[in-house]
């Protein structure tokens, strides 16, 4: 899993079926050791089920099969998913 | 998931199986500032309604042949959503 900040929102009217009324939310990767530092530019776009807002920290999962199985989905076009929000990193 | 810009199409009469009428198109991957960043992939257009132009989010690995009807393909990059706008936050442009 990775640690991100939510940056903002993408709004996507046209997408696959399986992304009617998901959340899509970009978020930088930051490295955990270099206290919020950007990765270099890297960022994810993330399905959030956890209503996770922009500027918090969170915890993504960018692996189809268990984003499939929280989502308790057998098949979809989906890897990136936020699965959590971060308190504190120590 | 990231996102893209559309820059051209692929036209391939013989392909493997499974992949006849699948669109590809030429996707430039972009930073969140929508700047290129990397080379151009080739990508299945899983919403077949993308064009050159476009700004788009799409799916690598395998993930990508499960956004298309026939989902055992060999296929490493698809269109899943055609983007209207990314708000970013003030402090993250």
């Amino acid at each position: 899993m990775k640690i991100a900040r939510v940056a903002g929102t993408v709004v996507s009217p046209i997408s696959h079926p399986f992304f009617d009324g998901q959340r899509l939310l970009l978020c930088d990767l930051v490295d955990p050791a270099g206290a919020g530092a950007d990765t270099a530019g890297g960022y994810l776009i993330a399905v959030d089920v956890v209503d996770a807002g922009v500027g918090d920290q969170v915890l993504i999962c960018d692996e189809g099969t268990s984003a499939r199985q929280i989502l308790e989905i057998d098949t979809g076009p989906i890897r990136s998913i936020i699965v959590g929000i971060i308190d504190a990193i120590n | 998931m990231q996102l893209g810009r559309v820059t051209g199409t692929v036209v391939a009469t013989i392909k493997a199986q499974g992949l006849d009428g699948v669109k590809f198109l030429i996707v430039q991957p972009l930073d969140k500032h929508q700047q290129d960043r990397g080379s151009p992939v080739v990508a299945a257009d899983a919403v077949a309604m993308a064009g050159p132009g476009e700004l788009v989010y799409y799916v690598a690995s395998r993930e990508a042949a499960e956004a298309l009807e026939e989902r055992f393909v060999p296929v490493d990059h698809a269109i899943v959503g055609l983007v209207d706008q990314v708000t970013l936050a003030q402090d993250s442009r």
